[in-house]
């Protein structure tokens, strides 16, 4: 009964989608009211269908019922019920309903909001929203149906469909199959919701851009009514990003946050166009260039958008074959090729009416500055396309599967992150339109002297890799300027408002948010480089057998195993659990539990570390091995990873900036409109 | 003088038995290799049943096995080198953390560079038009520091 309410809701859901489309096209083409309104009202019905099939499918997961095939492979009945509802994203039919059902929230919000004074752009916003909607339901119906149930036929088979095939009789099993053991964390739970809200929320942006074109809007209204969506979204993706590496982190057991694999790289390229996105926007409304260039950005973030969904749910990273075998990979490719065609060709019809206001008269001036920050994105978004897309290319052309890993990734990228941080450290100090060597020089060599600080002091601390050196200059360097220019801009204020300076800086801040928030994200961004050069560089690991009492020794630190336990748990695992005492310079600083967990379910182990984290670093033992009748020796291998907090840190530092810059302010906009709202709704009838 | 002579060969022949020995002790001799030095090659390789986890962090049962075997590999004196194009030849190019770069697979070294090169060289030549175009404009007043700063900042922060 749930199961058919739920699928009832998807299919009407669908059939309003195609009928949203239409008449919003048919309603803006023929400039009739009506049926834009009626199409409005079609995107409006979409959430609380969607929300209703949601929660069908919730109460089917917390509930236990087995006989739905979705619930028996992501969930058992030992898992405890937050998991089970969390589980609703842990598959990849339930993700995809997750991902339609955000879509109609931020649909119906935009729509709702932005009613009354953007009425000319609605439309198309909502014709683009009900498309992608419609897709992603079309992919629910036609191949992942979270609500098919399991029919045991005549002939002893069991299948999943969504109505009785003839003579088969409902297969309830006895239990499920439970969510992957290693998706069962804090970091798991959160990432995909969070990347998903990131996917989608810059769906929004790009709805707008195609309104723009097609209604010949081609000044940067879009733009403007935009831009707090598209940070949300961007902080929702690098929320999503932070998240995935702590879960990596904590659970992958290879002591480190960031493996350059292809799922990591599919969320970060949108994160990447996302960012330039953010920089060059700025160019475009402060001196009216770059409408093509913000264009193009915001077409490809949607395409790279359903592009990191496409290659985490169509199979096509394990094998091409697995792609053309299953049909939602062709489906996304077709998809993503469409819309893309159809966005860029939108673009050219209208290449002539978005020519630049302006020109280019200065190379340091702030808007080349950004553009070259741009083109260092892109060319990071270039090696990590290739990188993901150049297995599949070689085992179709070849026939021999390739692995691009991360040393490739690393040594291609280094270059353009260093570029990319020092644009950061010298953009803020150059200004708008005009801004010479002279002035530049003059406003940097305080900050340039300050930051010499960094590699000097990391000279004698010992350090001798140039790299290294070279890197930590970077990064005081930015951080050096950031702090200056608030000083500056808190002394300016002080001096001419008679204000203290501590109040100067907040009031300074609080005028212009997007701009300090700005800052702040960069100050985040210097601490993650911090932490990342540390353990990029700096990072040792050693392995060994070692008997009860035995030591492995890492720089400054010793391990010694002192026992191992064994043991099932209630929820089918059994537990290795070591404990080892840990010292530094002699000095005993703790105990550690790193564990195995294998769960029986899965016939898979998960490895858990033993962490001692300070500011200064990392002492990471994983469990590797034991013998296990004696338990006597034990192999543990053991990371020191020196600063990388500072990466976690760092990201709580980027979070809060990016909240600073797109907190939802008084809009006076807002005001006007509501005042005009009403006789603009009685020409729309409503 | 002459008295010297007879001594080289014998000499050279010296040399040449402790350079043979001392280089057989350094790569003929059998020995244990640690787990820190089958880590440093099963790091540079990938499982070859799983998808994107290096040999060294593998867990499964497998992967056990294969890292036995560049253990019994490196005990016989075999180099990092062979072990990679060993395991490259059992199990394809795939094991390895890179395209062994022949063939198709230098495409992938080549075009980012290559692209982000032309991309330098669009905005290059776009910065060129822009200023050409900008030389008939009015030539703004270059920016300068402090007093001037406070008030491009209101004036910034009024057009926001």
């Amino acid at each position: 009964m749930l199961a058919n309410l739920g699928y009832g809701a998807v299919l009407i859901t669908a059939i309003l989608a195609i009928y949203g489309t239409v008449a919003a096209v048919q309603g803006a083409r023929r400039n009739n009211p009506a049926l834009v309104y009626s199409a409005r009202n079609a995107m409006l019905l979409t959430f609380p269908l969607l929300s209703l099939a949601s929660v069908a499918l919730v109460i089917l997961l917390v509930t236990g019922r087995f006989e739905v095939s979705f619930v028996s492979e992501v969930t058992s009945r030992a898992m405890p019920t937050y998991l089970k509802a969390t589980a609703w994203w842990g598959g990849q039919a339930g993700s995809l309903l997750f991902w339609a059902w955000l879509m109609s929230a931020f649909t119906s919000a935009v729509t709702l909001r932005n009613w009354e004074r953007d009425r000319e752009f609605l439309p198309w916003v909502i014709a683009v929203g009900m498309v992608t909607l419609g897709f992603f339901l079309f992919l629910i119906l036609a191949f992942e149906n979270p609500f098919e149930r399991l029919w045991a036929l005549p002939t002893g088979q069991v299948e999943a469909h969504l109505f009785a095939p003839r003579g088969a009789t409902l297969f309830t099993p006895q239990d499920g199959n439970g969510l992957n053991p290693l998706l069962r964390h804090p970091g798991m739970i959160l990432h995909p919701p969070l990347l998903y809200l990131g996917y989608v929320s810059f769906v929004i942006p790009f709805a707008f851009a195609i309104a723009a074109l097609i209604t010949g809007r081609t000044d940067d209204r879009w733009i403007r009514i935009t831009r707090r969506w598209a940070l949300w979204a961007w902080l929702f993706l690098s929320l999503g990003l932070i998240f995935g590496g702590r879960w990596a982190y904590d659970v992958l057991g290879w002591g480190g946050y960031w493996g350059w694999d292809p799922v990591e790289i599919a969320a970060f390229m949108p994160w990447l166009t996302g960012t330039a996105f953010l920089h060059s926007v700025m160019i475009q409304e402060k001196r009216g260039m770059l409408k093509h260039w913000n264009m193009i950005l915001i077409i490809t973030t949607y395409a790279l958008v359903i592009f990191g969904t496409f290659l985490t749910r169509s199979g096509v990273l394990s094998s091409v074959h697995a792609f053309a075998q299953s049909g939602i990979g062709p489906s996304f490719f077709t998809f993503i090729g469409l819309t893309f065609l159809i966005s860029m060709s939108l673009l050219f019809w209208r290449w002539n009416a978005l020519k630049a206001r302006n020109q280019m008269t200065s190379l340091l001036s702030r808007e080349a500055l950004f553009l070259l920050n741009n083109l260092v994105f892109m060319g990071i978004l270039v090696i990590c396309f290739w990188g993901v897309i150049f297995p599949l290319i070689s085992e179709l052309v070849t026939g021999q599967k390739v692995t691009v890993g991360p040393p490739f990734y690393e040594r291609a990228t280094a270059p353009l992150f260093a570029g990319m941080l020092f644009l950061m450290g010298i953009a803020p100090l150059s200004a708008w339109r005009h801004s010479t060597a002279k002035t530049l020089g003059r406003a940097m060599w305080k900050p340039f002297i300050v930051s010499l600080i960094a590699p000097i002091a990391a000279f004698i601390g010992g350090i001798r890799l140039w790299a290294a050196l070279f890197s930590f200059w970077l990064a005081a360097f930015v951080a050096a300027v950031t702090l200056y220019e608030f000083w500056r801009g808190a002394r300016a204020r002080s001096r001419r408002a008679g204000e203290s300076l501590p109040l100067a800086l907040v009031r300074l801040a609080g005028r212009n948010r997007r701009r300090y928030g700005g800052y702040v994200i960069h100050l985040g961004v210097v601490l993650m480089a911090v932490g990342i050069i540390g353990i990029e560089v700096f990072q040792t690991e050693t392995q060994a057998t070692i008997p009860q009492g035995g030591e492995i020794t890492l720089g400054d630190y010793t391990m010694r195993y002192d026992s191992l336990a064994l043991f099932d748990t209630p929820d089918n695992r059994n537990v290795a659990r070591a404990v080892v005492s840990v010292y530094k310079n002699g000095q005993y600083v703790g105990e550690l539990h790193p564990r195995r967990d294998f769960f029986y379910d899965f016939q898979q182990p998960m490895t858990i570390p033993g962490v001692r984290s300070t500011w200064e670093e990392d002492f990471y033992v994983l469990l590797v091995d034991w013998m296990p009748v004696t338990t006597e020796g034990a192999t543990f291998k053991v990371y020191h990873n020196p600063l990388v907090n500072w990466v976690w840190f760092g990201g709580l530092v980027f979070i809060f900036g990016t909240l600073v810059a797109a907190w939802p302010e008084k809009d006076p906009e807002d005001v006007a409109v509501r005042r005009s709202g009403a006789a603009h709704a009685r020409a729309y009838g409503d | 003088m002459k008295r010297w002579f007879w001594m080289l060969p014998l000499l050279a022949a010296a040399a040449l038995v402790f350079g043979v020995v001392t280089a057989q002790a350094q790569i003929g001799t059998p020995h244990e290799p640690t787990d820190d030095e089958v880590n440093a090659v099963a790091s540079q390789l990938y499982c070859p049943v799983c998808e994107n986890i290096p040999l060294d962090v593998c867990g499964t049962q497998a992967c056990a096995q294969w890292r036995e075997l560049i253990r019994e590999q490196l005990a016989q004196g075999w180099t990092e080198e062979a072990i990679k194009a060993y395991f490259a030849e059992q199990y394809g190019d795939r094991v390895l953390a890179e395209p062994p770069r022949r063939g198709l697979n230098w495409l992938v070294y080549v075009l980012p560079p290559l692209l982000i090169l032309g991309g330098g060289v669009v905005l290059a030549q776009a910065f060129r038009s822009w200023r050409t175009a900008a030389e008939d404009a009015e030539e703004p007043p270059p920016a300068t520091i402090d007093d001037e700063y406070a008030a491009r900042l209101e004036e910034e922060l009024k057009k926001r």
